[in-house]
């Protein structure tokens, strides 16, 4: 059996950025790309606005570095954000190098666009496809190395530790059934998010946090939980995401009275507001009986009919198509309506700016990661540069780590597949009786952190979620289950993925309730100060089998930006 | 899925069902599926997974048609299914079955890995003299963008080689999707394949294997027209052919 030397476990933009860096460290060194889709399905493909890096003057690293750190609400690690703007640039410039047709100016340099919470324009985009362009280019790019061996749709179940150490993954074939190891020296996390575990989500089907779930097992920690981050423009119905990038080229938010809210919230960057507070905005607007009425709820009107069908067409095609497509609007004669929707996970496995974790051999990177970058709330358009930035940092430190250790053992491998098998196969594939199907117990769960772990929180909300949490994992255990096959059986990996969105969500729940302040997307109602006293920390919370998670503090690394008030 | 208005009318569903394991030939299972205004295909399929048979079996992610995942015949026409409203098809029923010219895995889950090594074949990356351009920004024009832009906006979803006459006869054509994005590279100003990748397509099993139906370009949810894209290689390598100077 071969041990390759680095594992990365999900093939979006982190995944892929990950191993074309570790093959360029060394060009010895082995890969393997798992993914439980086709790399080019992973959800990078659906991020539109843009990738926020300085290009240029009037920019600058320290206005980058301040904007994203006040984005945080002075959360981010400092340090963290100092190095990941100066890398930024680098990174989409080796982009440019490898074909992303970056959106230019007239004289064929890249092009930057405002996006929220950002003091000059530095959000680089290829229209309003950014992410699906950035995705298919790196993984374009990434089939010349023939040091990257793939694993498509293969569904990893756990990580192999031994000596404390990772040393590979366990999991199986979607295609077969086969259960089996992939024995590694290294192995990288880069799943993506966990929004999955909300209804209302921009998130695609597949970012159930399974990353993050693997390594809390494993018993690392997840950092900052608590902050899931809500986008102020989701379609009503469906959640697909209209991008910032409307706003970012001029569009307007409308209440019912047409009237331009953001000026009573964030009267200096009105629609370019950051994105908790332009959520917290609407939401109150809401209460407050200023929204339009639908059957998805209330919602806001996205106008940017004053904005003409050339720049729409040349700026927005996407959005254009998304809204004639969804809602059977045409954005250049109407607005859109939009409401605030679960959209990112500012929280991930705990990881250093190298995307090392605690554990030796495991690193993670991308939005299963917390670095530290994003704090309370990131900025928009900052996450596919982290992807770029601390995917390639951890391909990097993951390639060096490996070639100081031994080939994995195969003894206790065996043994532990063995026993993986056993577990799928007694706890799914083979059982028979119960009730309810997975799917309908994984819609309840939604359908409950839609309610109380939503743009506002309380104190009661987030204890009732949370002793929901356990009788979900009940309903699980006791689960109807249908598909019996071996082959390409989706209910298992969706009983699966409801395992890992339960150990996720119960990490959320309990930070979040231990927060008792308000900072960035962490809105108590019970709490409505932040707090730098008490939470000026990053929440880590440990698995304890059987019970909540166990809770403990970091402090947060602050260099140069003291907290100050966050207004806008 | 998000929730849904409650809906008083119904439309039957029926869905291919395919097991290797236990089946010799495909069958349709037919489902009533709420008929919601703002439902399509995909919704249709997850509410059967949740309610009425947990062990249908389909790819899907991004649901907004970007990710490529979801493509499936929808009575007869490959479609994506989370761009195929239900209402367009009422009364109904709905035929959904797996895209035609690939191997079933299980239901509507088709075999792809063929296309995965096309797509490696026609080396699409940007293949160049490493010192040419230099380390930094390498400047290109919108211009010269909009040579290359519609070929890049594939996202592999596969419609085309469902519709594709020529596959469905000789399965090792390279096929509509991997030329279209061969050529996105041969059109991109910072390419310098010169015929590198050119040579690769006019082989066997390449362009001069196109009949020219256009099937392809009028199935794309994206509106690529790989057909041009071979044609357009046809040109250039017969200029090539006759020019010393020409296919670049």
């Amino acid at each position: 059996m071969q041990t390759y030397d680095v594992l990365i476990v999900g093939g979006g933009l982190a995944g892929l950025r990950a191993a074309i860096a570790a093959v360029s460290t060394d060009p010895t060194v082995s890969v393997a790309l798992v993914s439980k889709v086709y790399p080019m399905r992973s959800h990078t493909v659906s991020a539109e606005g843009g990738c926020a890096a300085v290009l240029r003057e009037p920019d600058s690293f320290e206005h980058h570095a301040f904007d994203t750190v006040k984005g945080s609400d002075y959360l981010a690690d400092q340090d963290v954000v100092e190095v990941f703007v100066r890398e930024a640039p680098l990174e989409v410039i080796q982009l440019e190098h490898w074909g992303c047709p970056w959106s230019r100016e007239p004289d064929g340099r890249i092009s930057v666009r405002p996006f929220g919470g950002m003091t000059p324009p530095r959000t680089c985009f290829a229209a309003d496809k950014s992410g699906f362009h950035m995705l298919h280019t790196i993984f374009q790019t990434s089939l010349q190395y023939p040091q990257i061996t793939r694993f498509d749709e293969f569904f990893v179940t756990s990580l192999i530790v031994e000596d404390g150490r990772c040393q590979g993954v366990i999991g199986f074939d979607i295609r077969s059934g086969d259960v089996s190891s992939i024995p590694a020296r290294s192995v990288i996390l880069a799943t993506g998010g966990n929004g999955r575990v909300f209804a209302f989500t921009t998130n695609g089907s597949v970012c159930t946090g399974d990353g993050m779930a693997l390594a809390y097992r494993a018993g690392v920690g997840l950092k900052d939980m608590e902050f899931p981050q809500f986008h102020p423009t989701g379609m009503p119905s469906t959640g697909i995401l209209i991008t910032e990038a409307v706003r970012g080229e001029g569009g307007y938010l409308l209440n019912a009275e047409g009237e331009r809210f953001c000026a009573r919230y964030v009267p200096n960057k009105m629609e370019l507001g950051p994105r908790d507070i332009i959520s917290r905005a609407m939401v109150t607007e809401f209460e407050a009986g200023r929204g339009f009425k639908g059957p998805y709820g209330d919602y806001m009107h996205l106008d940017v009919r004053h904005l003409g069908q050339a720049v729409i067409d040349r700026k927005l095609p996407f959005m254009r198509e998304l809204g004639r497509e969804y809602m059977g609007i045409d954005i250049v004669v109407e607005p859109l309506p939009v409401r605030p929707v679960e959209h990112y996970m500012m929280g991930g496995v705990d990881a250093d700016i190298h995307g090392a974790t605690p554990m030796a051999g495991l690193y993670a990177a991308g939005e299963c990661a917390n670095v530290g970058l994003n704090g309370a709330n990131r900025l928009g358009s900052n996450s596919l540069p982290e992807c770029l930035v601390f995917g390639a940092a951890a391909g990097r430190a993951a390639a060096h780590f490996a070639r100081e250790q031994p080939a994995a053992t195969p003894n206790p491998i065996a043994g532990l597949v063995s026993d993986e098998r056993q577990r799928l196969e007694r706890t799914y594939l083979e059982r028979g009786g119960g009730r309810e199907r997975v799917g309908v117990i994984r819609e309840d769960l939604q359908r409950a952190m839609d309610q109380h772990v939503g743009v506002f929180r309380t104190g009661e909300g987030l204890a009732t979620m949370a002793a929901e949490l356990p009788r979900l994992r009940e309903r699980l255990a006791g689960a109807r289950i249908d598909d019996h096959s071996r082959t390409f059986n989706t209910e298992l990996v969706q009983a699966l993925e409801l395992e890992f969105l339960l150990d996720v969500a119960d990490t959320m729940v309990h930070s979040a309730l231990a927060r008792e302040e308000s900072r960035g997307a962490h809105a108590r109602r019970d709490f409505t100060e932040r707090d730098d006293e008490r939470f000026l920390a990053h929440t880590l919370a440990y698995r304890r089998p059987g019970e909540p998670p166990q809770l403990e503090y970091q402090p947060v690394r602050i260099t140069n930006w003291q907290p100050q008030a966050r207004i806008y | 899925m998000a929730e849904t208005r409650a809906a008083a009318k119904t439309i039957k569903v029926s869905v291919a069902r395919f097991d290797p394991a236990r089946d010799k030939k495909p069958r349709l299972d037919s489902y009533e599926v709420p008929l919601n205004d703002d439902w399509v295909v995909l919704d249709a399929l997850n509410w059967i997974k949740s309610n009425a048979d947990g062990s249908v079996s389909y790819r899907w992610s991004c649901r907004m048609g970007i990710c490529g995942s979801c493509g499936m015949n929808v009575n007869g026409q490959p479609k994506l299914g989370c761009s195929a409203f239900l209402r367009d098809y009422a009364p109904g029923p709905v035929v959904v079955q797996p895209l035609n010219n690939f191997p079933i895995i299980r239901d509507l889950v088709i075999d792809m890995s063929s296309f995965m090594e096309k797509l490696q074949w026609v080396k699409p990356w940007i293949i160049r003299d490493p010192t040419a351009l230099g380390p930094g920004e390498h400047r290109q024009t919108n211009a010269q963008i909009d040579q290359f832009r519609q070929f890049s906006m594939c996202i592999n979803c596969m419609l085309c080689y469902s519709a594709c006459p020529v596959i469905a006869v000789e399965p090792s054509f390279v096929g509509p999707a991997a030329i279209a994005l061969a050529r996105r590279y041969d059109l991109d100003s910072r390419d310098h394949a010169g015929s590198e990748r050119l040579r690769t397509l006019t082989g066997s099993d390449a362009i001069w294997d196109c009949s020219f139906i256009g099937e392809c370009s009028a199935v794309c949810p994206k509106d690529v027209d790989p057909a041009k894209a071979i044609q357009q290689t046809k040109f250039e390598t017969t200029m090539g052919m006759l020019l010393p100077w020409g296919g670049r």
